[in-house]
């Protein structure tokens, strides 16, 4: 009986993700024997799942509304990325009529507002009002097109992702920013591939009441936010839409059979996974401190994916604890490769085990048994 | 069933006619347009323009081809040629650290790869038969993954000393090679950029011709790599004699419709898999001859780009993901290569910038790529809607 | 042909699946050059007869079969399809299966092509021969020829009319030379009368030349026009076994059906003339396999109506038509309001419910627990299981009242299961029917369609499904109507009963009728009707 109900709890939980969870303990445990600190340790695995815990929620959406895997996710990076660039030019911005005391009305409110101690706290928001109805706006486009080529959404959405990057990559030489900590110094017109967050919205979420405690940090704020998010989401899953959604996901004909428009829900999904995709890449880059431009975002994707799958969610099944487990058991293997393996080997490996690990979860969910149902 | 009649229907007027070619020809007639418009503002002279696209199309045409045969079987372009080249990849870096040159050295360099993409295209075959209706992901991803195992062998077995040791012994885990100009200084690993000196255009150069042209902009000297093209041509008589064989016409039911080429007896999966490593091999053999004209060889990124760079050229050809045929690759080869080429330059005259037609070519490789799958799934989706409507019993 | 040794002898076959008896003692021969027709209800067991005969590999997974079939004297035992092809039976499947994008003599030949040898054979096998696209041509020509029809063997197949696609059917089971017995599952069904016509000529040309036919077909006038012997089968065993001389179509009807039960019909109230409460004028519905060309009837409050027929006429298109799940159109009026087709939420709002045939494709979220099972559609069309938070801005889902809901379910029901958080698809077939009739209570419907409700489910089952049907039709004054195969079940329940026959209601009797009057309206006799019905086609 006993022995039943372990093997059941086994198939469940996947051998791959038993495997690596034992890893990633050995690997801690291993800190001391090489040399490594054991709380700087947690500290920077913690601050990775912080980082990146939004961009693995957002798949979520998608993935319950049976819209698969979100490879399109670099389509809400770039709206996040649109809105941090333009939030640092609205700084910049306001600074200078600050500066020359030229501003009027509503933008001298705001440039006086941006010289107190809320900037960044102000400038983040800001961000994040540009981003989300860009994310919206894309995500619904986007929508359109998964709903004409169901049941092979995967591959374009990768291609979608991929060519909006490659899109955007143009714009950011065209855009008509200004701010110099933005653009190419040398006469150049287009942005920087990096451009630094500090003095705009560095840490704004990760400092919040975070802890110090020797060589020990904890991201205090990142992760209230990241709960919040979660929160959220989970929210939204327990009211009447996002029950439909789900429904839309575990069998379309039946929700259409209950009057629901499958079409609209999985547009609701596809625009929220967008937009919490753009939510997520702000909060990255504000712990990150740097935000990437031009093809930073194209292979964001599939670090999220394999997060996502690592945390036991299938192709069109996943929950919050699928999204908390998965993220922590990734990037704690991403911190701690580098230093246990690299010290017990003096070899870099980390990058390779990334790859291994990453795409080896990805590849272990698509070719399991349980297939999507259409 | 009365559109589909209608289409194949023989009658047309020739306005129809002309409309149809150019419907089912949209893809590379916009792209023939884009390079005609871009040419002009390139500056580039038709002599270069011509010497480049026979290097190029002799460079890249084979690892094209490699890709007809896994479409001609219902699975889709095969994401997971990459596969191949890394296994030529690993052929090369042998026989360069042998020192075998030459043409014995290409040969060479097959014959090693041939087993290690063989089973690499085994696994990816078996693979993909337990993933069957999203086959282009699999091999996508597992392109990915096979590159991390590619990696790990490359940068920690190769080299003097191993970093790894068996087992429970103190013999080193290592595939020897002992060419310092190929391994990192620190004794294992092999250097990201190799010098193919032994075999750089060794097969170009086999058979050399020269034509001299005038066009009246002074004299300038074309050179065709005759032996190179020898090749290509062997593989193209290659997969027209190969669909006329009873494997051939296997893999042409297994992609039409798996179910019924079982019930007829048709080894299904065994069929898929053999498609998959056939592909496999020849993109192995392709990435030989690709690199052998490059001349260099940089390590971990050049299989990176392979599979995109030749799933973008059979697409801009006009092929599509069920559909692919020779004048296809040829065509999508020379059109691709040609936007590759007038782009950047296109982009710094026409705005001063040469890294937005950069930008703008890799657009057009993930777009083409995005835009075909979108077109075919569409397609399936309303041909699914009018089987289902062929079931009914009205007309 | 007395003395010869028969081809085929099926001697006392019969069949089980898991219990239930399907086949028993089957008991029937066939002569070289002999043509069988083999007719009954739907589920009198034809199909697993020849599943058996053709070696289906699900006969095998399910426990094999009792009996000895004697091919040629010799007892054999298919394990597979090409066991039963090695010993000369060709089977002509009811769809098709032609691949489209090959021609007709790819198709014919499909894994049977000639090839010519060259030296790569030696190292890479048989596979890697040529083929011999003359020699090809050839056979196919010949295949073709001997079914007295002439067809372009360059034709690609989905540029065929169906007519046509037949004919390649039954050619590709020529060309095997060693072709003996060839059985066809309803062969003229897709085609025009015309061109079954010309089929039935080339079968017999075929049996002219020594080929046994089994032949199934509905169309009862074919079969007596065809066959040298009729073989009725009626819940798993021989009823009758006749020559088509002397013998009427109308008695092989009610060979077919012919069964004497309690029908309601006797023993129900008298009802009353009440209103209507679902006018039906004219409707068509584009379901696939089950279209409705032309259907008009109306429903009493408070009546139990059936809609009978056989399979792929079209009796479950009405339902799944009004109720939007496929394009539809005509009139229908609920309790005498216009309701607007194409839109389930529309048909849900106007008190509707459905308990669909396909119950694990539409009835049911397979991998959600059962308690969102029964609530999901009373949620989202009435906001049932809804607390409005912040003014109604946010519709919360309130999991208690869906399990509280479940419970009482699972109760009156007997749903077997372990608690309302089992996943649906943990249950026998039974309690998933039981689990889509409870969805559709919850939404308290006036008019209940439920479609198939027993296909599937144990004895036991059964009768609290239909038990419960009625119950609530007592109790709430529902107006229920039910589509299924088997008539002795609407006969049992039904006040009336709508018999449905090529996309057209052939008539409306009340359920204590003799069963044999059904059967003459399910078999759609009248020849006139036959040729304006599929002369559509094309």
């Amino acid at each position: 009986m006993m022995d039943g109900r372990f093997k059941k709890f086994i198939e469940n939980f996947g051998w791959p993700r038993i495997i690596i969870a034992a890893f990633l303990m050995c690997l801690f445990a291993a800190t001391p024997l090489v040399g490594v600190r054991l709380d700087t340790s947690i500290s920077d695995t913690l601050v990775r799942v912080g980082m990146n815990g939004v961009l693995v929620l957002a798949m979520v959406p998608m993935v319950q509304s049976g819209c698969g895997l979100n490879f399109g996710l670099p389509l809400g990076i770039i709206s996040g990325l649109l809105g941090a660039t333009t939030s640092i030019q609205i700084a910049t911005s306001a600074d200078a009529a600050a500066k020359s005391g030229a501003a009027q009305g509503l933008w001298a409110a705001l440039s006086s507002a941006l010289q107190t101690g809320s900037r960044s706290a102000l400038l983040f928001a800001v961000a994040i009002v540009i981003a989300v109805p860009c994310a919206a706006i894309a995500g619904f486009v986007y929508a359109q097109i998964l709903n004409r080529v169901k049941g092979e959404e995967m591959m374009i959405a990768t291609y979608v992702g991929f060519s909006s990057v490659a899109v955007m990559c143009m714009a950011w030489l065209l855009l008509p920013f200004s701010s110099a900590v933005m653009v190419w110094g040398y006469g150049g017109s287009g942005l920087r591939t990096t451009i630094s967050t500090n003095g705009f919205w560095w840490h704004v979420l990760s400092d919040f009441q975070s802890i110090t405690i020797g060589k020990f940090y904890f991201p205090t704020g990142m992760f209230l936010f990241f709960m919040f998010m979660v929160f959220l989401l989970w929210a939204f899953f327990r009211t009447k839409t996002g029950t439909a959604i789900t429904a839309v996901g575990s069998n379309p004909e039946f929700a259409r059979a209950s009057g629901i428009d499958v079409d609209r829900m999985r547009t609701i999904s596809v625009m929220l996974s967008t937009i919490l995709g753009a939510i997520g890449i702000l909060v990255y880059e504000q712990s990150f401190g740097f935000i990437q431009l031009y093809m930073g975002p194209l292979y964001m994707a599939f670090p999220a994916v394999a997060a996502i799958l690592l945390g036991g969610a299938s192709v069109n099944k996943a929950t919050m604890v699928n999204v908390v487990v998965g993220t922590f058991l990734f990037q704690g293997i991403l911190t701690m490769t580098p230093s246990v393996i690299n010290n017990l080997l003096k070899s870099d490996m980390s990058e390779v085990i990334r790859i291994i690990v990453s795409n080896g979860m990805i590849l272990y969910a698509l070719t399991r048994k349980t297939q999507v149902k259409r | 069933m009365d559109s589909a009649k209608a289409q194949a229907g023989p009658k047309f007027t020739a306005s129809e006619n002309v409309k149809h070619f150019f419907v089912s020809n949209a893809v590379p007639i916009i792209f023939l347009g884009l390079s005609a418009a871009a040419i002009p503002l390139s500056g580039f002279s038709a002599g270069y323009l011509v010497q480049e696209m026979l290097t190029r199309l002799a460079r890249n045409s084979f690892l094209v081809l490699s890709l007809l045969i896994p479409i001609m079987a219902g699975m889709g372009l095969n994401f997971g040629m990459v596969l191949g080249a890394m296994a030529g990849q690993i052929g090369l870096i042998l026989v360069t650290d042998w020192s075998v040159v030459g043409i014995p050295g290409m040969i060479l360099a097959a014959i090693i790869s041939m087993p290690i993409a063989a089973l690499l295209g085994l696994i990816c075959g078996k693979l993909l038969n337990m993933a069957k209706g999203r086959e282009m992901v699999t091999s996508y991803i597992l392109g990915f993954f096979i590159n991390g195992v590619y990696q790990f062998v490359v940068l920690y077995l190769f080299g003097v000393n191993g970093i790894l040791s068996l087992p429970f012994t103190d013999k080193p885990l290592r595939i020897p090679i002992t060419n310092p100009q190929l391994v990192l200084s620190r004794g294992y690993g092999i250097r990201n950029a190799i010098n193919l000196t032994g075999i750089r255009r060794v097969l170009d150069n086999a058979l050399p011709a020269s034509l001299r042209f005038d066009f009246g902009s002074g004299p300038f000297t074309i050179n065709i790599p005759i032996g190179t093209f020898i090749l290509i041509g062997l593989f193209c008589f290659f997969i027209i004699w190969f669909r006329r064989t009873k494997l051939g016409q296997d893999m042409r039911a297994v992609g039409q419709d798996m179910a019924i080429a079982d019930s007829a007896g048709i080894a299904v999966e065994r069929t898929r898999v053999l498609a998959i490593v056939i592909s496999t091999v020849l993109a192995a053999f392709g990435q030989i001859i690709f690199l052998q004209n490059i001349g260099t060889m940089n390590t971990y990124n050049s299989h990176e780009q392979t599979g995109m760079f030749s799933i973008a050229a059979l697409l801009i050809g006009g092929a599509t993901v069920s559909k692919a045929s020779i004048a296809n690759v040829f065509i999508g080869v020379t059109l691709f290569h040609l936007m590759f080429v007038v782009s950047p330059m296109a982009g710094k005259e026409l705005i001063g910038q040469a890294q937005l037609g950069e930008y703008f070519r890799v657009f057009v490789s993930y777009g083409i790529i995005a835009v075909s799958l979108v077109l075919h799934a569409w397609k399936r989706m309303q041909e699914r809607e009018r089987a289902r409507r062929g079931l009914r019993g009205e007309g | 042909m007395p003395d010869m040794e028969p081809l085929l002898r099926v001697e006392a076959v019969g069949k089980e699946f898991f219990g239930n008896r399907v086949l028993e003692e089957v008991n029937f021969s066939l002569a070289p050059g002999e043509v069988l027709g083999l007719v009954g209800e739907n589920g009198a067991g034809k199909s697993t007869l020849m599943n058996i005969l053709f070696g289906m590999p699900v006969i095998q997974q399910t426990g094999g079969y009792e009996g000895k079939i004697l091919v040629g004297g010799k007892e054999a035992r298919f394990q597979s399809p090409f066991d039963a092809i090695d010993a000369g039976i060709g089977m002509v499947h009811q769809e098709f299966s032609l691949l489209p994008g090959f021609t007709v003599t790819e198709n014919i030949l499909l894994n049977r092509e000639s090839t010519r040898y060259n030296f790569l054979v030696e190292v890479f096998g048989e596979r890697i021969s040529t083929l011999d696209r003359r020699a090809m041509r050839k056979r196919a020509d010949d295949a073709i020829s001997m079914l007295g029809f002439s067809i372009d063997p360059d034709t690609v197949a989905s540029e065929m009319p169906v007519g046509h696609k037949q004919f390649t059917e039954i050619a590709r089971e020529i060309d095997r030379k060693n072709t003996k017995i060839l059985i066809l599952d309803e062969p003229t069904a897709v085609l025009t009368e015309s061109e079954a016509e010309i089929l039935i000529q080339s079968l017999r040309n075929l049996a002219g030349r020594g080929i046994s036919l089994i032949f199934i077909s509905h169309r009862l006038q074919e079969v007596m026009d065809l066959c040298d012997k009729i073989v009725v089968l009626r819940d798993g065993r021989v009823v009758k076994e006749a020559k088509p001389a002397g013998t009427t179509v109308f008695q092989v009807a009610s060979w077919m059906v012919g069964r004497n039960v309690e029908t309601r019909g006797e023993s129900r109230r008298q009802r009353a003339e009440t209103e209507a409460a679902l006018e039906v004028e004219r409707l068509w519905v584009d379901m696939p396999g089950e279209t409705v060309r032309n259907v008009s009837f109306s429903v009493q409050k408070g009546e139990i109506f059936g809609i009978g027929g056989l399979a792929g006429q079209g009796k479950l298109g009405i339902a799944n038509g009004i109720m939007g799940l496929y394009q539809a159109g005509g009139n229908v009026s609920v309790t005498g309001a216009k309701l607007a087709l194409n839109a389930p939420d529309v048909s849900l709002s106007r008190n509707m419910a459905f308990v669909s045939e396909d119950r694990r494709g539409v009835g049911l979220l397979l991998d959600e627990p059962i308690d969102w099972n029964i609530a999901f559609t009373a949620m989202q069309v009435q906001d049932k299981f809804v607390k409005k938070l912040l003014g109604g801005l946010i519709k919360w889902r309130d999991d208690a009242a869906m399990r509280d809901t479940a419970l009482d379910y699972i109760e009156r029901l007997e749903i077997r299961c372990t608690g309302p958080k089992q996943r649906a698809v943990e249950l026998s077939g039974g309690n998933q029917q039981k689990v889509c009739l409870a969805k559709a209570f919850v939404v308290a419907p006036e008019i209940l369609f439920v479609s198939e409700p027993t296909r599937g489910i144990d004895v036991g089952a059964k009768k609290l499904v239909l038990d419960t049907i009625q119950r609530v039709n007592e109790e709430f004054g529902t107006t229920i109507i039910i589509t299924s195969s088997e008539l002795e079940e609407l006969r049992s329940v039904c006040d009336r009963i709508a018999i449905v026959d090529n996309g057209r209601i052939s008539g409306i009797r009340p359920a204590g009728c003799p069963a044999e009057e059904f059967g003459v309206l399910m078999m759609g006799e009248s020849p006139v009707a036959v040729s304006d019905t599929v002369g559509g086609n094309e």
